[in-house]
């Protein structure tokens, strides 16, 4: 999907359930990671994943998209076009190739010796892959792969644009300095053409600034392309600004959920992160 | 002062040259203890007599001075005093090595007469070498460019070290872009080298025939590039396709009595299957376990080729696999009844080297054929997600890209061309047994390859040239050549860790334009 047939999309249309957890539970031998955990994230909102280290806020990422298999529960995307997905089912390369769910990783995974723009390219492997014929009329220079190709480049210029990129498009991904490989992982991510985009830690290792900056380009990305993100971060800073909505998990159960407002007054989330008063 | 030397002085407080002092009194310990018996006593059985020794004692101790000292200028490299390792170690190469050389040029070689050191004497009027046999003088020679090498190399990176980190990119940016276009320049020219040879006057049958086995081992090589290079699947056993590519190309010619051009493709994809065959069980192991199971792979292979007597014919191997012919036009001289023959039907002269040459031209283009598709699959979007799987699998499968079929497709394809150059050993051959297939067949294929640069198609053409071309031009130095060519390829290594021409060009540019002369990138 092109970035102006996203734009459409985006116009008028009230959120919508886009995925639900249903008692989620992971166990890991005799460590439960995480404990029957349920919420819903809606389209168009980004839901901010928050809790102290070790509460299971990866786990629940890798969950989705099928990295681990969750022990007990279940994991269901709707589209908007109303099909469904059980994404505790699927294989983990078909939860970004058909339910299209995308992350990035808590320490960056870019191709590092690749360029930023063949980075960018292979995201849309898919894609091209069925405009090459699967490779044979790719390999006989079949004139429709060249166009998908140049469309295709052109998303990932666009891309490039919006993270400031540009400057860098044939270097090697692996060289750029840090906030930039952040921002390009997002950008990779993106250029799959999601529907969820599940972020691990975007903001960590990021100034202020870039901080900030990493802000406006998540909600310009949930306004402009009408999608959901799910957001795991530590910065209080960003998660409370720009989260519609908050899970907060503690030794892997979810003790709060609600709006920013909602959950930075709710005791048991001051209880989780000051720990407890000491009584008399 | 360097660091190196200065952090050494700080630790122990002692002169590097009494450190140095002691490993070398230990090195001259060891170096005693085992040449005393190995070197310094040769049995010799004459004839008519009883078993006898002679002694070499000059020899033990010529090795009990030269190999300390090399030690000891190593020891002192280690604390930051290079130059002298690097002087002597010139010196002694140019001294010990032109010696063998100078012998093998006057074609004295091997006559290990009384005072043979006098060749070197004789053409350069210089003092007697310590010279014992070739065989130590080319050890000695090869431990001083060593020496040398290594010295040369420390100097490199201390000075390496004080450079900014700008510069040290800089600097890694331009060897980058001297490999890139050294490719692009040489690539052309070796193609056109290629093709013309055969019609030049140095074109004989040998030369030819030399020509004909590097090229089929460039071929193996760009396959094995796909596996190893794009997709990163380390596999040690790639003779495996080569002999399936080979042994179904004789069972179809033989058996079914089918012709070259309709076995060829059928033997490829006999060994594509194979490859995918190989390719499941090993879709979750990486690195050295792939590389393990990859290694029995191969084994098994040329075990069952070996002992399924009913279908290959065990280790007498299979024959009489008819021979390639131009199109249906044999290359003989008196064709059977009712056909033509090659020169007949051209009007021209009948000569041996025509079947050669024409052998020759189809393993040109069979491994240019390999080469280009190669090329156009890196740019597809299968060779990207190759290179991707390589780079990081996890990121792969998160971006909904099905590592299993990249997998499988990668061993499928690389697979398909050791089959094609499986087929045509067995026409040239017109004979294959298992002894061909064995594990040291894979690991020439797999030292091309990482010596040439992994993912390099000019470098790892020039890597089969110097790998296969250079046993054979060698071949006259008899017992000498493997020392020789072990000692290039470690020279090699150590000049370039990375292969001779490592450098890797994205897939797609910004801007396509201004490729060739691009300098740098953007600032």
């Amino acid at each position: 999907m092109s970035l102006a047939e996203a734009q459409q999309r985006s116009d008028g249309k009230a959120e919508s359930v886009l995925l639900t957890m249903e008692h989620l539970t992971m166990r890991f031998g005799g460590l439960v990671a995480i404990d029957d955990v349920s919420f819903i994230a809606n389209d168009r909102e980004i839901t901010g994943i928050i809790g102290p280290n070790g509460a299971g806020k990866t786990t629940l990422f890798n969950c989705i998209t099928g990295f681990y298999k969750p022990t007990v529960g279940r994991i269901i995307l709707e589209h908007a076009d109303g099909s469904q997905f059980l994404l505790e089912r699927m294989d983990g390369f078909r939860i970004g190739q058909r339910a299209r769910v995308a992350r990035t990783f808590q320490n960056i995974r870019l191709f590092a010796g690749m360029s930023v723009l063949e980075n960018l390219m292979v995201a849309q492997h898919n894609k091209l892959m069925r405009a090459s014929g699967y490779t044979v009329l790719g390999l006989l220079g079949y004139p429709g792969y060249r166009t998908a190709e140049a469309r295709a480049k052109e998303l990932a210029i666009a891309w490039l644009r919006r993270v400031q990129l540009m400057d860098d498009a044939d270097k090697p991904a692996g060289s750029l300095p840090y906030g930039a490989q952040r921002r390009l992982e997002i950008a990779r991510a993106m250029c799959t053409d999601p529907v969820l985009l599940c972020l691990d830690e975007p903001a960590a290792g990021l100034n202020p600034r870039e901080s900030a900056e990493l802000n406006r380009l998540l909600l310009d990305i949930r306004d402009e392309f009408g999608i959901g993100i799910l957001l795991i971060e530590h910065d209080m800073s960003v998660v409370m600004q720009i989260s519609d909505h908050i899970v907060v998990l503690d030794y892997g159960r979810k003790i709060s959920d609600g709006t920013p407002a909602e959950v930075r007054a709710d005791p048991a989330v001051i209880r989780a992160y000051l720990g407890e008063e000491e009584k008399e | 002062m360097s660091i190196a030397h200065a952090r050494a002085g700080a630790a122990t407080r002692t002169s590097p040259y009494l450190v140095a002092l002691k490993e070398a009194g230990l090195t001259a310990f060891i170096v005693f203890m085992l040449s005393i018996l190995m070197v310094g006593f040769q049995t010799q059985a004459l004839q008519g007599q009883p078993l006898s020794y002679v002694t070499r004692f000059d020899a033990v101790i010529w090795s009990i001075v030269i190999v300390p000292f090399g030690r000891f200028l190593l020891a002192l490299d280690r604390q930051g005093i290079s130059k002298p390792a690097l002087v002597i170690g010139l010196v002694g190469f140019f001294y010990l090595f032109g010696s063998v050389v100078l012998a093998w040029m006057t074609g004295s070689l091997g006559e290990t007469t009384d005072n043979s050191g006098a060749i070197v004497t004789y053409v350069i009027g210089g003092p007697p070498l310590p010279y014992v046999d070739p065989i130590i003088d080319a050890i000695f020679g090869l431990g001083s460019l060593f020496v040398a090498a290594i010295a040369w190399s420390t100097l490199r990176r201390a000075r390496r070290g004080t450079l900014t980190l700008e510069a040290r990119e800089a600097q890694e940016h331009q060897r980058m872009n001297w490999a890139r276009r050294a490719s692009l320049i040489l690539g052309p020219i070796l193609v056109a080298v290629a093709v013309a040879l055969p019609f030049t006057p140095w074109a004989d049958r040998a030369l030819v025939e030399t020509l004909t086995l590097i090229l089929t081992y460039v071929m193996l090589g760009w396959g094995l590039n796909i596996v190893v290079g794009l997709a990163g699947l380390l596999d040690l056993g790639y003779v495996a396709f080569y002999a399936v590519g080979a042994y179904s190309f004789a069972k179809f010619s033989v058996d079914l009595g089918l012709g070259f051009w309709q076995c060829l493709p059928l033997a490829g994809l006999m060994a594509a299957s194979f490859g995918v065959l190989l390719g499941f069980p090993v879709l979750r192991l990486r690195g050295d376990y792939l590389a393990i199971v990859t290694l029995g792979f191969g084994e098994m292979i040329r075990i069952v080729l070996e002992n399924w007597q009913s279908f290959t014919n065990g280790p007498n191997g299979i024959g009489g696999i008819s021979r390639i012919t131009f199109f249906g036009l044999p290359f003989e001289r008196t064709p059977p009844e009712g056909t033509e023959s090659f020169h007949q039907f051209f009007g021209i002269e009948f000569s041996t080297l025509q079947r050669i040459v024409f052998l020759y031209y189809v393993i040109l283009s069979l491994a240019l054929v390999t080469n280009f598709v190669t090329i156009r699959l890196r740019k597809l979007p299968i060779g990207r997600a190759w290179e991707a799987l390589r780079e990081d699998e996890t990121a792969c499968r998160a971006l909904g890209i099905n590592p299993t079929n990249t997998k499988l497709t990668a061993f499928a394809m690389g697979a398909m061309f050791a089959g094609f150059a499986g087929s045509f050993f067995a026409v040239r051959q017109g004979f294959i047994s298992p002894e061909s297939f064995k594990f040291l067949e894979s690991a020439i294929i797999l030292s091309i390859v990482v010596l040439g640069g992994m993912g390099s198609q000019v470098g790892v053409a020039l890597a089969a040239i110097l790998l296969v071309g250079l046993p054979e031009v060698l071949r006259e130095l008899a017992l000498y050549r493997m020392l020789f060519f072990g000692g290039a390829m470690v020279m090699i290594m150590l000049w370039r860790p990375r292969g001779l021409l490592a450098h890797r060009e994205p897939t797609i540019l910004l801007d396509q334009s201004g490729w060739f002369w691009r300098r740098k990138a953007k600032q």
